[in-house]
């Protein structure tokens, strides 16, 4: 029995909510508690997925990164509708294994880690996938961080600061003209 | 709910027809205007839901960020939909359009892929739009190559009906003068992006004006037609159209059918029947099964038009009149269910245009370019029947495009924002031959959710379509080469029949009650007021987009089926 479970149980037995039992929770969270322990994913869980996104597609001067999409709410929504089982379990474990991999090279927790630090790690899980991803066989299993890059991309660009700040949207565009001139710069078309 | 979905059944003319049309997709709607505009009381039956024109269509103001789950559809989704979770038509806007196969199941004998909507106006919403009339080079196929049985109708006999569809559903396309593809009455092209221009003009020099690649036909609205509206270049044409854009029942044929006061339109009636009259070998109409509250109702007309889809189509024939014919009102020619057609595709090729980098596009095209069929025309033979046609589309990469020398961070980002290099892809059409062992049956061990028997699917490519199949791998391959596209990669993702979602052949016409269910007039030989004039009909499948036909055999066996009614013939 875990903690937190372990809370809940007091809880049934009292009849009623624990005051204070998250506050107690998250105060023991550290090197305690694993990510992605459930499809339920908890706030700490998103927060960490906001920052694995954020790595993957951070702000920059043209427009706003992953985070400011509540990328992890959309991680939660897509893993929890639209995977498969296996994939799922495969996805939930990746959110410790990559927090394990920065406690490796760093000795600090993916959150702890500074922002360049994060930076180098997820271009050594991207490399890390791309090499297990172009010689795996078709049954093998899809690398983790394959399915974060991949939901943050979509999930960023489909965004409406994704379509309409980095993108350019025209709901309606109206008419159709196959060939107009383009200058470096220019935003491309969201859809 | 109007007034037309509302069935008095206390009220005895409430049951009786001049017409009934089973099915309400693109030929069924196009039966219901042309009978009702003749003057005909008619009841249209659709198996499923009422589905009303823009009102229903949920998603289709929606932006992108507005679908929960970004276009994708979930788990639980595909649980209820096995067969279309295995094609490329399950998309979040539009999955519950699609029938839940659950519900329906059918019997794959051999693998076959059966896209089906069971809602007014079936297909007609989801469509393709692709436009194309046949030509004498298909009406003859079959007679030049002694295969099958010869179509009982020439070019001639449907060239006036193609202008009376057109001019009435608007089609949008350029006029090229080839005989293979006969031009129609068009509303302007829709332009093509600067690469497909210059690979068109390639293509034309290369292989010295025999082979044409065009802008797509596409059945959506570059001018103005009374009552709708132009299309706006958003390409979301199947989640329905608020501008009335782009031809299906809901923005054509039924407003059409309803404004003569003559349409009744009867939602959730499964037409388990026809209703045989074995005396006078007519229908008397149909007997259906209300699909919400399980009830049997029967319902007489002069006239049935059976517009079911190919395979339904059949499967109504098949349960019509057994006490006469065991296999179903039609079987006498032992024809029924056989000769099923499709177009194979999933093959082809694609490529990267280097340059262009100064050249964008602005608007979403509902329509692709095509390149018109020219294996085995004008001596050009292959060491296969028939031919293929291919479509496609030349646009800049977006972000889900792969960047090599980066990964992750800032400048990923901004690389992504701006369009990536030009590529260009097309997919081949080819025919698919009637062969008689290429069938559909009753499965009655199997019972769907309302218990009735399904269909048992048994039909497969042969050595014609293999052999094909090849072919236009490899000249997708030549013609990019050729007009200059680099890193090409060819594709066969094989082809299980019915994918094309062009099903066709299950009861053909003909010039012998002996070796054809139909005459030349879409009439059952065994029942002349029961006419058929969806897919069913077809007797050769040629490689072009199919519905245009379709409806203008529905506009000329109506039209007929006046003429009938009126010398008391029918």
């Amino acid at each position: 029995m875990n903690r937190r479970d372990a809370l809940s149980r007091v809880a049934l037995i009292l009849g009623g909510t624990i005051v204070g039992a998250e506050a107690f929770l998250s105060g023991c969270k550290t090197g305690d508690k694993k990510l992605g322990e459930s499809l339920n994913l908890s706030p700490d869980d998103i927060s960490f997925l906001d920052e694995v996104g954020d790595t993957i597609l951070p702000t920059t001067a043209s427009s706003p990164g992953a985070k400011d999409t509540h990328i992890g709410d959309f991680m939660k929504t897509i893993v929890n509708d639209c995977y498969e089982d296996k994939d799922q379990k495969i996805f939930l474990a990746g959110m410790q294994k990559l927090d394990n991999a920065s406690k490796a090279k760093y000795n600090k927790s993916f959150l702890e880690a500074d922002t360049n630090q994060r930076h180098d790690l997820l271009v050594a899980l991207d490399k890390e996938q791309k090499d297990y991803m172009d010689k795996k066989k078709p049954e093998d299993p899809t690398h983790y961080f394959r399915m974060m890059k991949e939901l943050t991309l979509w999930g960023y660009f489909t965004s409406e600061i994704g379509a309409t700040k980095a993108l350019r949207y025209v709901a309606i565009p109206g008419h159709y003209e196959g060939c107009v001139p383009y200058k470096k710069g220019d935003k491309a078309w969201a859809t | 709910m109007p007034d037309s979905l509302q069935i008095n059944h206390s009220s005895p003319d409430q049951y009786h027809y001049d017409a009934i049309v089973i099915g309400s997709g693109i030929s069924g709607g196009w039966a219901a205007k042309e009978l009702c505009e003749q003057g005909l009381k008619v009841l249209m039956l659709e198996r499923g839901r009422n589905f009303e024109h823009i009102k229903d269509y949920a998603s289709a103001k929606k932006d992108p960020w507005e679908f929960e789950h970004r276009g994708r559809v979930t788990e639980a989704q595909l649980k209820e939909r096995p067969v279309i979770a295995r094609t490329w038509g399950k998309s979040e806007a539009i999955m519950e359009y699609w029938a839940k196969d659950i519900d329906c199941p059918y019997t794959e004998v051999k693998p076959f892929k059966w896209w089906r909507s069971y809602q007014l106006g079936g297909r007609s919403i989801l469509w393709g739009r692709q436009s194309y009339r046949w030509s004498d080079f298909d009406f003859w196929a079959n007679a030049k190559d002694g295969w099958a049985v010869d179509w009982p109708i020439r070019y001639k006999d449907i060239s006036p009906w193609y202008d009376h569809v057109e001019k009435f559903i608007g089609v949008s396309g350029s006029p090229e003068g080839l005989a293979q593809l006969p031009d129609g009455h068009f509303l302007p092209p829709m332009e093509m992006t600067c690469v497909e221009k210059d690979v068109a003009a390639r293509i034309k020099e290369k292989y010295e004006g025999k082979r044409h690649m065009i802008i797509g036909r596409a059945a959506n609205l570059t001018a103005a037609i009374p009552e709708r509206g132009q299309c706006q270049f958003r390409n979301r044409c199947w989640e329905g159209c608020p501008f009335g854009a782009y031809f299906s029942t809901q923005s054509s044929t039924l407003p059409a059918a309803r404004s003569t006061g003559k349409l009744t339109v009867r939602p959730f009636s499964i037409v388990t029947r026809i209703i045989y009259d074995k005396d006078r070998n007519r229908a008397k109409g149909v007997e259906i099964l209300d699909a919400e509250n399980n009830k049997t109702y029967q319902y007489s007309s002069k006239i049935v038009f059976l517009n079911a889809s190919a395979l339904n189509s059949a499967w109504v024939l098949m349960n019509s009149a057994t006490d006469i014919w065991p296999e179903g009102l039609g079987s006498s020619s032992g024809e029924l269910g056989h000769n099923i057609m499709d177009h194979h595709y999933n093959l082809g090729a694609s490529g990267v245009m280097e340059g262009y980098e100064d050249k964008y596009y602005y608007g979403r095209r509902p329509n692709g370019f095509y390149i018109v069929r020219f294996a085995n025309l004008f001596g050009d033979k292959r060491d296969y029947l028939r031919g293929f046609g291919y479509q496609g589309g030349g646009n800049r990469q977006g972000w889900s495009r792969s960047v090599a020398e980066l990964s992750i961070g800032g400048d990923f980002k901004d690389a992504l924002t701006e369009p990536g290099e030009w590529s260009i892809g097309m997919t081949g059409f080819g025919e698919l031959l009637p062969y008689h062992d290429n069938k559909i049956s009753l499965d009655k061990m199997k019972k769907d959710k309302w218990g009735l028997p399904v269909l048992a699917m048994d039909a497969e490519l042969k050595d014609n379509e293999k052999k094909m199949r090849k072919d236009i791998v490899t000249e997708a391959h030549a013609m990019l080469d050729a007009a200059g596209v680099k890193n090409i990669m060819t594709w066969d993702g094989g082809h299980e029949v019915g994918d094309g979602i062009h099903e066709m052949g299950s009861a053909r016409m003909g010039l012998d009650p002996k070796t054809s269910v139909l005459n030349k007039w879409n009439q059952v030989w065994d029942a002349p007021n029961v006419f058929v004039t969806d897919g069913a009909c077809m007797v050769s499948s040629a490689c072009q987009n199919p519905s245009l036909t379709y409806m203008a055999l529905t506009a000329r066996a109506a039209t007929h089926a006046i003429e009938e009614l009126k010398k008391g013939n029918i």
